[in-house]
């Protein structure tokens, strides 16, 4: 909404205080000013000239040679390349020295050899908005009236000497949607009178309902009203009126349609002019469309409606869209002499749907749309017929034509003062409390310690005691609620325990060098289910934005991927990175797809690089798979963790492992399979994804100490001759079942394959460690046990070397 | 004999002199001093001297075998005192080199701002509550007070996933899960969350994003509970020495309704770029429980009345960090994340 400040001071005294000043008040009471702008600003030296005459520049097709009196006495030669500029006019000529809006100097200049002094303007030059500039003016000048004064100042003569507040309104406050409303909202601040307008006009003999009968068959229009003016003249409207819808974002017409839209934005109240002679008709009828009947509206679309759209017939064909935009077939043109105009109260829901549907969104739509005020609409239509005869020349008919079924009843609100006080922690008085409801002009009564008010039917969002609140707490001062903090509580705040350890293992993660990642959650059908742990059915938007933003993820290593390869795309050489977010697998009984809690990570390029010592090392399968056994061993899951060979697809198929807890397969880790490394331009790369909620929420022990031993350890090593692909995880499960209790340790020191191995075979060597906590072991305890695990790794048919 | 004695004593200190290292030193010794050595000799040809010679001759030959092996023991201070110097020269290394880094990641910072305020919270006695980020219509927004066809759903615009189910728009869902899983209780929880909105992604705009509401709900909460609370977050998240405004505003779930500005941390309030020349800085919106909401969770709304908040963390991390585009948190540039490594305060 625009407020003209010009404007506004016709109906409230806002005299005496500084537009930002205003501003700042009205933001901080309840509707924020988004912009406080002065139309002026910075324009100097522009005033009102008189084109004496004018010439065809002699070496210029376009341009002419004006000469133009900028003062009595004053003339000066202007070249000006407008189409419409002629002898005679009066013209906003910008004088040498003049400043203008977008950093524009004027100068004396030369064109093609003429002197030019100056510059005829367009609105557009002056910081007018092209939308709203009439449309006779909008491709070349505007040209003043005959008795505009040579020399005088143009900018007062067009109304930008005025400031205009910009508001950004909360949808419950439609209220101030109009000039009046924000009048009203003006006052309260200001403790100020509000100054409606005086509406008064005389009517000829003839009545209107001699011309027009007026029928409603929906619920959705519970008043029609119709008022007739005829001989009316067709006519640019006076200035004032023009500058001020130019001021409020509306381009200006013709009086009778300017007439509406002032009215529109004055009272916040849509009318609609019909041309009275082509309704070709004595009646006004109002009902539901039919399903598919047509209807071509003011901007020359014809339109298919649907059986719920409300629309206006002359009893045959429709004549407008109720509230939403007239047809074609009854507008208002330079011919028009007699009009009728509708005053009515159309249901927000219903013009919503329709102008929603049709795709016209209005300056009228838009308030039927939050609701009108009820007790307004008789007003417009009566504040109308005065504006026709004072403006257009009209002749009012007797008499309104009218179906009204509207409840105006306003809105009872019962609370007592203790209530608003204990709301918002403060003490005012009930005082204080009368007087800002008075100055917001609500009804009020005191009476038993409660306050019975009725809210004026403009403000549509006064329903309950809060609201009362609300309006209380706003005019008051939000400065003056004091600050406290919430008494009685006897909750003790905290994490769940889920919620700690996953803070845990967001450290586990950062300790072990990764960087945590945020991806999006929506990827393309096609990546939903790649690297997913278990697919599931997929989650799809009903209207995506875009295919690669469709669909549910039930992995988190794609996005993860796409990260590293952006990255080494940008020169990283060593990208490491983690992620903990949901996937989104099939469907619960609520409906809801069920969402579980993932941890993906991904490393990629260099891993250590001490470059001056010499050491550098690649990423590979062992440092991903060990960041993957520290999270398990700082939630005590080590011994019930383990890793299975298997096949995943996009991952290499030599490079993969299930990742199972207590032999339930929890996540997965490999390498990226070559071909999807190609794709992404990336080096050596490895991923992992566990589900987390899996192993956050496994039971684990309570953490009792054992004691620190006493007796000292003792180890033996054992190399054995294996077959490549026999699993190393499988020896160590030997050795453990065979090492009696006092094998405290089984570690992996080296393996070996190479020339000095034959073909197919791997070497593998073991360190052991015995161990009683109670007492030093003699050797030969050491040897008898170290035997049973030699023995059983025979029977197992490995070759000790 | 005398004189023998003194050239041989003459002889031991000049060669003791003469050595460089401790092996050396260690030849003179045993030349001299050694059993075999010629102060030795001397001494078993003693025999051959007049008793009255004797203990005058046994005197000297001891003096002068003092005076030799002091003399030594002093070498081998110095010589080794000179080994432990050269091998302190050759182990020196230039200190200035770059030591060996272990490998650190860290959170990314909307993780960072989203724990500070969690732990901010906590220490209030709040609790943490997380809920799906596929809702149901109802959670997100009827239970809300946004009934199908409010004119406000077109403040939030949604992305469905069918009719009924959606992605939510904001995290107070869970504050409607939470209110009635709680059945009329009293509550003090904060959502952290993904969120959603149906936007074209740019420099201020991201189709997800990341939320943090809060909850009260108890007998007799007070708007003044919320300017308290708020104020604490306030000074928390931006410093002790912000203050804060509250300004009437409009949300479907709360009236009333409020947004909450700061002071400008950069001008402190004089007016600058981050406050667009205003001194304040819009933060996050709030208000009191719409009585609705209440009702609709089973809560009494004339005995029980609440507070709620809602805060987007990229707005925070972007205000706190002066990040100037919304999508450096989603593109995960090493080079972005890694700056949000240290400590603060
Ligand atoms: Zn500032």
């Amino acid at each position: 909404m625009l407020v003209s400040l010009n404007w506004l001071k016709q109906y409230v005294d806002i005299d005496g205080i500084a537009a930002e000043e205003l501003a700042e008040k009205i933001t901080r009471s309840g509707i924020e000013v988004d912009a406080v702008i002065d139309r002026a600003k910075g324009m100097t030296n522009v005033v009102v000239g008189y084109v004496v005459s004018k010439e065809k520049h002699p070496d210029a097709d376009k341009l002419n040679v004006c000469q133009v009196e900028v003062g009595e006495g004053d003339i000066r030669q202007i070249i000006c390349g407008a189409p419409n500029v002629d002898a005679g006019q009066k013209v906003i000529v910008a004088l040498p020295g003049a400043r203008l809006p977008g950093g524009v100097k004027i100068k004396k200049a030369k064109m093609r050899g003429q002197e030019s002094n100056g510059m005829i303007c367009a609105l557009q030059e002056l910081g007018v908005e092209g939308r709203v500039v009439p449309k006779a003016y909008a491709d070349g000048i505007y040209v003043l009236p005959e008795d505009a004064v040579p020399g005088s100042d143009a900018l007062e003569l067009i109304g930008l000497r005025d400031t205009v507040l910009e508001l950004g309104l909360t949808p419950n406050r439609s209220d101030a949607l109009s000039m009046l409303g924000v009048a009203y909202e003006v006052a309260a601040i200001l403790s100020q009178e509000v100054k409606l307008p005086e509406i008064s006009y005389h009517t000829v003999s003839e009545k209107a309902e001699d011309y027009i009968k007026v029928r409603v068959e929906a619920k959705e229009n519970p008043l029609y009203a119709a008022k007739v003016v005829k001989n009316v003249k067709i006519a640019e409207s006076p200035l004032w009126l023009q500058h001020y819808l130019m001021a409020a974002g509306v381009r200006p017409h013709n009086n009778v349609v300017d007439i509406t839209n002032y009215i529109l934005m004055e009272y916040g109240q849509p009318l609609h002019a019909f041309d009275y002679d082509s309704l070709k008709s004595n009646e006004i009828l109002v009902r539901l469309a039919n399903e598919g009947e047509k209807i071509v509206t003011l901007d020359e679309q014809e339109r298919t409606l649907k059986a719920h759209n409300l629309v206006i017939t002359n009893g045959e064909v429709p004549v407008a869209i109720a509230g939403v935009m007239g047809g074609a077939n009854s507008e208002v043109t330079s011919e028009t002499t007699t009009v009728v105009i509708e005053a009515a109260y159309f249901e927000g829901y219903s013009v919503r749907r329709t102008s929603k549907e049709l795709g016209l969104r209005s300056d009228s739509s838009a308030r039927f749309e939050k609701g009108v005020d009820p007790n307004r609409v008789l007003l417009a239509g009566e504040r109308a017929a005065q504006l026709l005869a004072e403006i257009a020349g009209g002749e009012v008919l007797e008499g309104t034509v009218l179906v009204d079924d509207l409840d105006k009843s306003p809105a009872r609100v019962v609370v007592s003062p203790d209530f608003i006080n204990n709301r918002l922690g403060m003490k005012i008085s009930l005082e204080d409390m009368l007087s800002i409801l008075n100055r917001l002009q609500f009804d009020v009564e005191a009476a038993n310690g409660l306050l019975i008010i009725d809210a004026p039917t403009r403000r549509q969002d006064i329903k309950i005691e809060e609201d009362i609140v609300e309006e209380i707490a706003r005019l008051y001062g939000y400065d003056e609620i004091p600050m406290t903090l919430p008494e009685g509580n006897d909750q003790i705040g905290g994490l769940t325990p889920y919620q700690a350890k996953r803070r845990v293992a967001r450290n586990v993660m950062e300790g072990a060098g990764l960087y945590q990642a945020v991806t999006y959650s929506l990827t393309s059908d096609e990546l939903a289910q790649k690297f997913a742990l278990k697919a599931e059915d997929t989650t799809r938007l009903l209207m995506p934005m875009s295919e690669e933003r469709s669909t549910l993820r039930q992995s988190l290593i794609p996005h993860l991927v796409d990260a590293a390869s952006y990255n080494v795309a940008r020169k990283a050489d060593s990208v490491a990175l983690y992620e903990i977010g949901s996937v989104f697998l099939g469907k619960t009984a609520e409906e809801l797809p069920y969402e579980e809690e993932h941890l993906a990570l991904v490393v990629s390029g260099k891993w250590v690089d001490n470059a001056w010592q010499g050491e550098k090392l690649a990423v590979d399968f062992f440092v991903a798979k060990g960041i993957v056994e520290s999270l398990f061993e700082k939630l005590g899951l080590t011994e019930r963790l383990s890793f299975e060979k298997t096949a995943v697809d996009g991952l290499h198929p030599g490079q993969t492992a299930a990742i199972l807890l207590d032999g339930e397969k929890v996540g997965i880790i490999g390498g990226l399979h070559p071909a999807e490394r190609k794709k992404y331009d990336l080096k050596d790369t490895f991923v992992a994804e566990i589900n987390l909620n899996a192993i956050l929420t496994a039971e684990v022990k309570e953490l009792v100490y054992t004691s620190v031993p006493r007796f000292p350890a003792m180890t033996r090593d054992i190399a054995l001759e294996l077959e490549r692909s026999k699993p190393a995880g499988e020896i160590i499960e030997i050795i453990r079942n065979a090492g009696t209790k006092l094998l405290k340790e089984v570690k992996v020191f080296d393996v070996y394959e190479g020339d000095k191995m034959e073909a197919g075979k791997k070497s593998v060597a073991f360190s052991l460690t015995y161990f009683d906590p109670e007492r030093t072991l003699t050797d030969d305890e050491v040897v008898s046990a170290h035997n049973k695990v030699l023995k059983a790794l025979t029977e197992a048919g490995a070759e000790l070397r | 004999m005398e004189q023998q004695l003194k050239q041989l004593e003459q002889e031991a200190l000049a060669k003791l002199q003469a050595a460089s290292n401790l092996k050396e030193l260690n030849e003179v010794r045993v030349a001299y001093l050694g059993k075999k050595g010629p102060i030795t000799d001397l001494l078993k040809g003693m025999g051959k001297l007049s008793p009255e010679e004797r203990p005058k001759m046994g005197a000297l030959v001891n003096a002068v075998r003092e005076n030799v092996t002091a003399q030594l023991e002093e070498k081998v201070t110095v010589l080794e005192e000179q080994a432990i110097q050269e091998q302190l020269e050759k182990e020196s290394i230039d200190v200035t080199l770059p030591g060996r880094k272990v490998r650190q990641g860290n959170r990314h910072p909307l993780t960072r701002v989203i724990e500070e305020i969690e732990d901010l919270f906590v220490s209030m006695g709040y609790e943490i509550a997380e809920g799906p980020e596929v809702e149901k219509d109802y959670y997100n927004f009827e239970a809300l007070n946004l009934p199908k066809g409010h004119p406000a759903r077109d403040m939030q615009d949604t992305f469905y996933i069918t009719e009924e189910t959606l992605l939510r728009t904001h995290t107070s869902p869970v504050q409607a899960r939470t209110m009635e899983k709680k059945k009329g209780e009293p509550i003090r929880i904060i959502c952290p969350g993904k969120v959603f909105r149906r936007d074209n992604d740019d420099a201020t705009h991201s189709h997800q994003f990341m939320q943090i509401e809060g909850l009260v709900i108890g007998e007799n909460i007070r708007m003044s509970d919320l300017k308290g609370t708020l104020d604490a977050l306030a000074k928390k998240m931006f410093g002790d020495d912000r203050e804060i405004r509250l300004r009437p505003s409009f949300f479907p779930f709360t009236e009333p309704s409020v947004e909450m500005d700061i002071s400008c941390f950069k001008c402190g309030g004089k007016g600058c770029n981050v406050c667009k020349h205003t001194g304040w800085i819009e933060i996050l919106g709030a208000g009191m429980v719409h009585p609705n909401v209440l009702e609709m969770a089973g809560y009494d709304s004339k005995k029980v009345s609440g507070f709620a908040f809602g805060i987007g963390a990229e707005r925070i991390a972007m205000l706190k960090y002066g990040v100037d585009d919304i999508r450096h948190f989603y593109t995960n540039d090493s080079r972005f994340l890694s700056q949000f490594h240290r400590t603060e305060g």
